[in-house]
C-alpha cells in the first residue's frame, strides 16, 4: 500500500492563487473582452471572431508592427556592436573602474518617462540643448514636425537610455575570460581582431544572448518614452504597437478590438523572442 | 631547434626592488640545451612560472639576458619569439574545428594554405587527434583539448621550445599515462625542446633529460633524475626528491670525530680540515633507501629505538629515534622489527652527505668506507 501525503498542496496553492491572479485572470478577462462588443455595463454582445478578422485584415495593425520591427531592429544593430565597443575599451583594474561603471549605470536607474521628459526638453530646437546644437549646426532640426528627426531623436534616445545594459552585461562577460586565452593568443601571433572575434566573443555568447533578449523584448514593449516626447507622431509615424493598443483601448474605448490587438501583440513579442532566441542558441551550437 | 641561454637573469614584481627577498627570480644563469627534454621542478612560489614566463615573452625580465641560439631575445614579445605554451587548463578556439585550432598559429603567420595543411595532418597524426579534425574543440575532453594546446605548439616548425606549465593538472589520473606518453614520443620523435613545469616529482623525473630544481627564485641545481637522486648538491633537492626525502642529522666536528647521534665517525686528516673550514652548521644526509638494520658496527652503525612502521606493500618505512633526531629507513619486508625495539641503522657509505649550510660539502666517495 502506497502511503499518500496531500500536504504537498498546501505549498503549491499559493503558486495557484498567486499566478491566477496576477496572470490568468486578467489574461481569460481580455480573451473574454476580445470576443465581446462592449457598449457599456450590461450592454455587451458576443461577436465571437469578428475582431481578430478584422485586426488581421487592419492597415493600422500591420503598419504598427512594420515600424515596431524596424525600431527594434535598429536599436539592437545600434546598442549591441556598441555596447562591446564601449566594453572593450573600458579599463580592467584601477580606481576609473567604479567611476566608469557608475557613470554607465545611471541611464539604466532612471524611470522611464523621466527619460522621456529629459529627451523631450533636450531635444527641442528651441531650448533644448540637443536640439539647440543642431540647429545651430545648419540643420533644421523639428522632431514634432519631421518624421526623420522624430525617428533619430526616439532612437538616440534609446540608445543612450540602454546601451549600457550590454555595455555591463559584456564587461562582466570580458573580465571572466581566463588571461591564459590572451597569453595563448598572443604565443599564436593572433592580431587584436583575431583576439576579439576567436577569444572574446565566443565567450561573450552567454551574456549576450540574455543581453539581446532583454532589449528585443524591452524594445518591442516601448511604450511611456515616446507617449511623452513624439506621441506616435508626427501623423502616426513613430506610433508603435504599444501606443496604437492605448489609442485603441483608452482613446477610442473599443474595448473588444483592444483586449484582441493585446492578444496578437503579446503573441507577436512571444513568438518573435521564441525564433530570436532558438536561432541565436542554434548559431552558438554552431550548425 | 634553439639553444637557450639565460644571463645573470633576475626578476621582481615590484618596481624598485632594494633587497633580494622583493626578486621572485633571484639571479639565474642557465643553459637550456637543444633537443632535450627539461623538468622545471620546484614547489608552489618557488619562481617557476615566473621563469616560464620570461621565456615566453609574456614577461620581460627586470634585469639579464636572454639569448635564443645566440639571439638576443630578452625585449621581444611573445608572438615574435618561437616559443609555444600549453598552459595549466586546456586553452582551445571554442568555435573552431580540432584542424582549425591546429591551423591557427600558421595562419596567423600566413604561410601558404598547402603547406598548413600538410603540417596539420602530419601534426594531428602525431598527437593522435586526425580522427577528431573535423570535430569541434569545444565537445572534446580536457585531454584531447590539451593535445590540441600541445599541437598548436608543434605545428610551428621554427619552434625553439614547448613550455609547457603543469599540463596535467586537470587530466583524469587514467588519461594522464597517456598524455604523459604521447609527450615523451614527441619529444623523441620531433626532437623539440620541452621545458615542463611541475611540482610533482615523478612527473619530472619520468620525462626529462635534465631537471633544473628551483627553490625560493634560485636554481639550487641542475642535472639528470639520477644525478639529482644520487647526488643532491642542496638540501632542498634532498629532500624535495625522492619519498620520503633524505635523512638530514645535525652533527659535530670533534676533532677528527663526526658526531652523528651516539656514534663517532673517524675522519682523515684531510676531511676533518674540510670540514673544519666550512661555514654554517654541518649536517649528515644519507637517503632511507641506503640504510639497513643489522649488528652493531663500532664507529659506523648508527644506533636508536624504532618509534614507526609503515607497511607500503613489499618494503616498510620505519621511523627510528636516535636520540634527539629521527632517521627514516626503507627496509625490506622480510627485515623484522617492532615498535620500541633497540636497531642499529647500517648506512652504505658511499651514499652518505655531509652538507655545511645549505650546500654539500664536496668529499671523496671512499670518505666514510665508500670503497667496501
Amino acid at each position: 500500500m502506497t502511503e499518500f501525503n496531500n500536504r504537498a498542496w498546501l505549498f503549491v496553492l499559493p503558486v495557484l492563487v498567486i499566478v491566477a491572479f496576477n496572470a490568468i485572470i486578467p489574461m481569460m478577462t481580455m480573451v473574454n473582452y476580445s470576443v465581446q462588443d462592449i457598449f457599456g455595463p450590461g450592454n455587451r454582445y458576443f461577436v465571437g471572431r469578428e475582431w481578430f478578422q478584422e485586426l488581421l485584415g487592419d492597415n493600422e495593425l500591420r503598419n504598427a508592427l512594420r515600424r515596431q520591427i524596424t525600431f527594434s531592429t535598429l536599436v539592437l544593430l545600434i546598442e549591441v556592436p556598441l555596447g562591446i565597443m564601449i566594453a572593450l575599451t573600458l579599463p580592467k583594474t584601477g580606481r576609473w573602474v567604479p567611476f566608469c561603471l557608475i557613470i554607465l549605470g545611471l541611464p539604466l536607474l532612471m524611470p522611464w518617462n523621466v527619460v522621456g521628459v529629459m529627451w523631450q526638453i533636450f531635444a527641442r530646437a528651441d531650448i533644448g540643448l540637443g536640439g539647440a546644437a543642431i540647429t545651430a549646426l545648419g540643420f533644421d532640426f523639428n522632431y514634432s514636425r519631421d518624421v526623420l528627426d522624430a525617428w533619430f531623436t526616439i532612437v538616440t534616445m534609446d540608445v543612450w537610455h540602454w546601451t549600457s545594459l550590454i555595455v555591463l552585461l559584456s564587461y562582466s562577460g570580458l573580465r571572466a575570460i581566463d588571461p591564459a586565452y590572451y597569453r595563448a593568443a598572443q604565443i599564436d601571433g593572433a592580431s587584436r581582431l583575431q583576439v576579439f572575434r576567436y577569444v572574446e566573443l565566443p565567450k561573450l555568447t552567454g551574456v549576450l544572448t540574455i543581453g539581446i533578449m532583454l532589449r528585443l523584448m524591452d524594445s518591442l514593449m516601448i511604450y511611456s518614452e515616446l507617449f511623452v516626447i513624439t506621441g506616435g507622431g508626427p501623423g502616426s509615424s513613430t506610433s508603435f504597437l504599444s501606443q496604437t493598443l492605448v489609442k485603441k483601448a483608452i482613446g477610442q474605448f473599443d474595448l473588444g478590438p483592444a483586449a484582441s490587438f493585446s492578444i496578437i501583440y503579446f503573441m507577436i513579442i512571444v513568438t518573435l523572442s521564441f525564433v530570436f532566441y532558438r536561432s541565436i542558441t542554434r548559431v552558438q551550437e554552431g550548425e | 631547434m634553439a639553444e637557450i641561454q639565460l644571463k645573470n637573469l633576475r626578476h621582481s614584481y615590484y618596481p624598485n626592488p632594494k633587497t633580494d627577498a622583493d626578486y621572485a627570480l633571484k639571479e639565474v644563469d642557465l643553459v637550456w640545451e637543444e633537443g632535450l627534454a627539461y623538468a622545471l621542478l620546484g614547489p608552489s612560489g618557488s619562481g617557476k612560472t615566473t621563469m616560464l614566463n620570461i621565456l615566453s615573452g609574456l614577461l620581460s625580465a627586470s634585469e639579464g639576458q636572454v639569448l635564443f641560439d645566440g639571439r638576443d631575445v630578452t625585449t621581444l614579445e611573445a608572438r615574435d619569439r618561437n616559443i609555444a605554451q600549453v598552459f595549466q587548463f586546456p586553452v582551445i578556439y571554442e568555435t573552431m574545428t580540432v584542424e582549425e585550432n591546429l591551423a591557427f598559429p600558421l595562419k596567423t603567420r600566413k604561410i601558404p594554405t598547402a603547406q598548413i595543411k600538410e603540417r596539420v595532418h602530419f601534426i594531428a597524426a602525431e598527437l593522435g587527434l586526425t580522427s577528431l579534425l573535423k570535430r569541434k574543440a569545444r565537445g572534446l575532453s580536457a585531454e584531447q583539448k590539451q593535445r590540441i594546446s600541445l599541437g598548436r605548439g608543434l605545428v610551428r616548425e621554427d619552434v625553439a621550445a614547448i613550455l609547457l606549465d603543469e599540463p596535467l593538472t586537470v587530466i583524469d589520473p587514467a588519461e594522464k599515462m597517456a598524455l604523459r606518453r604521447t609527450l615523451k614520443a614527441v619529444q623523441l620523435h620531433l626532437g623539440v625542446k620541452l621545458i615542463y613545469v611541475t611540482h610533482d616529482q615523478h612527473e619530472a623525473m619520468t620525462l626529462a633529460d635534465r631537471v633544473v630544481v628551483m627553490d625560493d627564485g634560485e636554481v639550487v641545481q641542475v642535472g639528470s633524475p639520477e644525478e639529482l637522486f644520487a647526488n643532491p648538491a642542496h638540501k632542498f633537492v634532498g629532500y624535495f626528491i625522492g619519498t620520503p626525502g633524505m635523512n638530514f642529522i645535525d652533527c659535530q666536528l670533534a676533532e677528527d670525530m663526526l658526531i652523528v647521534g651516539q656514534t663517532r665517525y673517524k675522519l682523515d686528516a684531510v676531511t676533518a680540515k674540510k670540514l673544519a673550514m666550512q661555514s654554517g652548521g654541518l649536517s649528515f644526509g644519507i637517503r632511507p633507501d641506503f640504510l639497513t638494520l643489522g649488528a652493531e658496527q663500532p664507529g659506523f652503525s648508527i644506533p636508536g629505538t624504532v618509534v614507526r612502521m609503515e607497511n607500503h606493500g613489499d618494503e616498510h618505512i620505519i621511523a627510528v629515534d636516535i636520540g634527539g633526531s629521527q632517521m627514516l629507513a626503507r627496509v625490506e619486508d622480510s627485515v623484522c622489527a617492532d615498535v620500541g625495539d633497540a636497531v642499529h641503522l647500517i648506512p652504505s657509505g658511499e651514499a652518505i652527505r655531509i652538507f655545511a649550510g645549505q650546500h654539500v660539502v664536496p668529499l671523496p666517495q671512499t670518505t666514510f668506507g665508500g670503497s667496501s
